[in-house]
């Protein structure tokens, strides 16, 4: 099949820049001839299929169908593929990538036949949209230019939009049908028309067709996909990418079409592009844009035949987009030898070519009569084939006048951008303001172009040897058993379409000579400038990306902490309102109270609300209320029979203390101010109150809620039941800590460990503010007062004889809870931070510089052996074949000590000891150590001076 | 009791949102801190309090009625170190902040 040697030719993509033409130009042959190989079994009137089962629960096969139409659109992609690339050879500067060029193109050349080709419709959106992607690429080619930039953009914004569409439209299609492949939707008959989802998938699907196919009102982004190469615009531009939106139409046709709301919407979006393409045309000074406008114009002529839903305009259809595709192209190319020639597109520039250029004049001014639809050429045919189509009698009398009307005036306009292209580039004077003297460009870049009108002028003349059979493939597969009678010859007696052409000749000529006097060097419609699309679309891309963006920040987000919190807290207060409110239920009275926990918390709560309170100006004060709260939850614990809790509370607090102490002094000073509330910061804290009393309100009842009811059977049981026989310890807790949870705990140390280093890691380039650089002033009086001596010697001799001297018994504790935590309360979190006041005491007693000279602690060391030792013990019940962190135990006699439990899970619990006192050591002296160092202020960095350069001064 | 538990549970997360909606980066610390106490004291009532009851096993047979429950001692422990850890390394923070911003705003600078 086709797309598979395509598949082949875009992974064998440009190697070298000369070799590129010949494998895209060999692949284009190849397949051209491929195709018309396939031509008499497409002729039989069968599709071809090819099928590949992906996901077929899905409905998601990669099928491949090939009938009439999809063969007439393959020839067309590959036989004009191959004369591009021809073209393309003498085209592209050889300072240009050419290799990427032609990858892009062969790239398209595969996405393009995957599209036509397409027996699913999901697949048939994928390809539509590698279309749009490709195209984006190749139009944006010379990508140093900004113009190319933003059209390139501007094209991928608007046909990627209809892509999107198309999926969800091919997604509606596929519920609506029930299979996504191709000929189940095609066999469905009048099932989509009757659907209620009908309107929306029709919408959607039009979208697709008219972005792709630059229908009014998104016609803007071709004249701008322009500024890619020439070679790149006639084959994207007027064969293949814009005859995708037609093609989806002329493919759906026969399941979608019957409906009015298909021919309200496609025909008169159909009409009014192509009377504003026309028109526009006319007013183009660009030779490109002059064609870019005219292939507006004319999708919007095949738009309307599909719009009119009778079988004769399909016919129409099909027949004018391989006609349009054939004279485009060539015209594209013409365009492509006159800038190359000349160095300008620009039609005021250019006149009196045919001089210079005689064989390319000829051909150009046949082109653009079959554009302009002069009889005895193939363009002709189709817009006669329009015009009957139009001059139909419909029961609706706006219908009846307005389209053969609006169909004659664009008539007219068409042959006036036509006279324009042919009088204005080849006729009149030499031209005056060109850098060098054009000439016949080489005959090889001449013959793409010229087969290209050899086939226009044998469709022209003799259209039912040359296209006929083709043709009729492609509408029997299009319109099956319905095909009507139609007829190609060139003349068919003296009618009303006839008059209507002559009607558009003569008129033509009548718009011509007076805008050739008055307007020709107008660019753009001169009423519509203000409204250019282009514009609209950028202002709207800007407004979008950017302003609304921002003020949709400005209106919904704050950079501002307090009201985030005040959001998230606001928020967690509701959902737990509303989760909780129903399920509250009867809360029982109290049954007792405990006047000793009473009195504690008494305490505790004043604690709390006064540390609260004085927060703001008394840190000292605020740190120590603090304290005492957490005192309270220290008593608490051991109240309620949980010792280790207890422990532990009462030495992190104390670790905590030492380190909000140390910190405090690089804080700012505040003093209290007198009160000098304005009323916005009183309501503000009013609010806050009103917030944490309601949040402070819920907690407890929650708390009181779950405590009077009766817990649940839960997991406890377990752990109760086995921590003596597998876990070989009595102290439940510790068991689950560092066996049965042990790799909870092995995470958390690893935390500790991270956050211990991240400490670290902020304090090493510390740079504390201005006001606080300075030594605090305390310590400064004591400077002047006693000289030489330390603090610690004159106020704190006894207390810090003492602390030396508790250092070992210190230790000593640390390791005997370390050995007992098994079965008694204790075990390595507690150890470790009992281990590391011993060394905060030491550096309290003595000061920082005293400790460090005499004792070495490497804390980042004792992390790693820590966190290693841990691992290791986990990792060695492994090697023995149990799972990770499975440990095993034995009580074993010593002498003196008596009978201890000797488990692995005591190794592990070392681990932990050890990176506790890791991480607590490194984060406490790491801070103090804060003190000693002369860090530079921030913000008063100067720049040094460089050396030497006074000297010149 | 559980009452007491309950309203000492709520005086502290009280004071707590408090403070961490005050501008100030120590007040937050504060508050922080208590919330985390308030934490830890729910998270040991959800296992319901039990004054009487042995945390320790008395050997292997053991009936599980006359313990406490130790899953929920077990998170609090955990929780208390990370607590002592996540206050640590806010302190760290709110210095370097105050040391680059010159201020002790949440927000790095004065209204």
């Amino acid at each position: 099949m086709p797309f598979l040697a395509c598949v082949l030719a875009y992974a064998l993509q440009g190697r070298l820049a000369s070799g590129a033409v010949y494998v895209t130009g060999g692949v284009a042959a190849l397949l051209f001839l491929v195709t018309l190989l396939l031509f008499p079994q497409v002729s039989a009137g069968d599709a071809l299929i090819y099928r590949i089962e992906w996901i077929p629960q899905l409905g998601l096969n990669l099928t491949l169908r090939m009938d009439g139409l999809a063969w007439l659109f393959c020839v067309l992609i590959t036989l004009i593929g191959l004369l591009v690339v021809l073209y393309a050879r003498y085209y592209m500067s050889p300072r240009d990538p050419v290799a990427r060029f032609y990858a892009l193109l062969l790239a398209f050349m595969g996405a393009m036949l995957g599209l036509v080709l397409s027996g699913n419709i999901i697949q048939l959106a994928v390809f539509w949209e590698l279309t749009s992607l490709v195209s984006f690429l190749l139009i944006g080619y010379w990508y140093h230019r900004g113009d190319a930039r933003d059209g390139a953009r501007m094209a991928l914004i608007v046909t990627g939009m209809g892509g999107l569409a198309l999926f969800v439209a091919m997604l509606l299609i596929g519920h609506i049908v029930g299979s996504y492949e191709l000929d189940a939707v095609l066999a469905s008959g009048s099932t989509l028309v009757d659907s209620p989802l009908y309107p929306v998938t029709l919408i959607l699907f039009l979208l697709a067709a008219f972005t792709k196919s630059a229908q009014f009102p998104f016609q803007f982004w071709l004249p701008n996909a322009m500024t890619a190469p020439t070679p790149v615009s006639a084959y994207l531009h007027s064969a293949t990418m814009v005859k995708a939106g037609v093609f989806l139409l002329t493919r759906f046709w026969p399941v979608m079409s019957d409906s009015e709301l298909w021919f309200a919407i496609v025909t008169y979006t159909g009409l009014a592009t192509l009377i504003f393409g026309a028109a526009a045309a006319l007013f183009q000074r660009d030779l490109k844009g002059l064609l870019a406008y005219s292939t507006i114009s004319h999708l919007g002529l095949i738009t309307t035949l599909l719009g009119m839903g009778t079988p004769l305009a399909a016919v129409a259809a099909i027949f004018h987009i391989a006609n349009h595709a054939t004279f485009k192209a060539s015209l594209f190319m013409v365009v492509g030898i006159i800038d190359h020639e000349t160095g300008t597109r620009d039609v005021r520039k250019l006149s009196g070519l045919w001089r210079f250029m005689p064989f390319t004049a000829t051909f150009a001014i046949i082109a653009s009569g079959a554009m302009a639809g002069v009889p005895l050429l193939n363009g002709f045919l189709s817009k006669e084939m329009f015009f009957t189509e139009t001059a139909e009698f419909h029961p609706d009398i706006f219908v009846n006048y307005s389209l053969p009307i609006g169909a004659t005036i664009a008539g007219m306009l068409s042959v006036a951008y036509s006279i324009k292209f042919v009088h204005g580039v080849f006729f009149g004077p030499p031209p005056t303001e060109l850098d060098r003297v054009p000439h016949e460009p080489p005959a090889l870049m001449r013959r793409p172009m010229e087969l290209l009108v050899v086939v226009c002028l044998a469709v022209g003349i003799i259209p039912g040897i040359t296209i006929g059979p083709f043709l009729a493939a492609a509408v029997h597969s299009v319109l099956g058993a319905d095909t009507p009678y139609y007829s190609l010859s060139v003349w068919h007696g003296f009618n009303w379409p006839l008059l209507m052409s002559l009607l558009a000749m003569l008129g033509g000529v009548v718009i011509y000579v007076p805008y050739y006097r008055r307007f020709r060097d107008v660019d753009g419609l001169p009423f519509l400038t203000r409204f250019r699309g282009q514009r609209i679309f950028e202002r709207l891309l800007l407004n979008a990306t950017n302003k609304w963006a921002r003020s949709f920040i400005e209106l919904f987000g704050t950079q501002r902490l307090q009201p985030q919190i005040f959001i998230v807290v606001l928020l967690a207060l509701l959902a737990g309102v509303a989760a909780g409110w129903a399920r509250m239920g009867n809360l029982p009275l109290p049954e007792s109270l405990d006047p000793v926990l009473g009195l504690v918390w008494l305490v505790g709560g004043i604690s709390a609300i006064a540390a609260a309170q004085q927060a703001k100006f008394h840190r000292l004060a605020a740190m120590i209320l603090m304290g005492g709260a957490g005192l309270a939850t220290c008593i608490t614990f051991a109240w309620l029979s949980a010792p280790d809790l207890a422990l532990t509370q009462l030495l992190a607090e104390i670790a905590t203390t030492v380190l909000i102490l140390l910190g405090l002094r690089w804080l700012p000073k505040r003093l209290p101010v007198p009160e000098d509330l304005t009323l916005k910061m009183r309501l503000r804290r009013l609010r806050d109150v009103g917030l944490a009393v309601l949040v402070g309100l819920g907690a407890a009842l929650l708390s009181y809620a779950v405590m009077t009811r009766s817990a649940p059977l839960g997991i406890s049981e377990f752990f109760l039941e086995n921590a003596y026989i597998q876990g070989g310890g009595t102290n439940v807790v510790n068991v689950m800590l560092v066996d049965f949870r042990g790799f909870d705990t092995m995470g958390e140390i690893t935390v500790l460990g991270v956050v211990a280093l991240t400490v670290f890691g902020l304090l090493r380039r510390f740079r504390p503010a201005v006001d606080s650089a300075e030594r605090p002033e305390q310590q400064r009086l004591l400077d002047g007062s006693a000289d030489g001596q330390r603090v610690a010697d004159d106020f704190l001799r006894i207390p810090s004889l003492i602390m030396s001297w508790l250092f070992p018994v210190v230790i000593l504790i640390a390791i005997y809870m370390l050995l007992r935590g098994h079965d008694l309360p204790g075990g390595g979190f507690i150890a470790g931070i009992i281990m590391s006041l011993a060394f905060i005491l030491q550096y309290m007693a003595h000061g920082t510089r005293w400790v460090e000279e005499r004792l070495r602690v490497l804390p980042v060391l004792w992390i790693g052996w820590g966190l290693g030792l841990a691992m290791l013990t986990g990792l060695g019940a492994m090697a023995l074949g149990a799972p990770f962190l499975t440990s095993a135990f034995a009580y074993a006699e010593i002498p003196l000590l008596g009978k201890i439990p000797l488990a692995t899970a005591l190794l592990f619990d070392l681990g932990v000891f050890a990176l506790v006192v890791g991480a607590t050591v490194l984060m406490l002296i790491a801070l103090a150590h804060q003190s000693i160092r002369r860090p530079k202020p921030a913000g008063s960095a100067k720049p040094r001076e460089r050396e030497g350069l006074a000297k010149w001064n | 009791m559980e009452l007491i538990l309950a309203a000492a549970i709520g005086v502290l997360v009280a004071s707590g949102v408090y403070l961490i909606l005050r501008p100030r980066t120590f007040q937050v610390i504060i508050g922080l801190s208590l919330i985390s106490y308030a934490v830890n004291l729910f998270i040991l009532a959800m296992g319901r309090l039990r004054m009487d009851a042995a945390p320790i096993l008395d050997g292997a047979n053991a009936n599980p009625v006359d313990y406490v429950d130790p899953v929920p001692q077990a998170l609090v422990l955990t929780a208390i170190v990370i607590g002592f850890a996540m206050t640590a390394l806010f302190l760290v923070v709110l210095l370097a902040a105050r040391g680059l911003t010159g201020n002790d705003h949440v927000d790095g600078k004065l209204d």
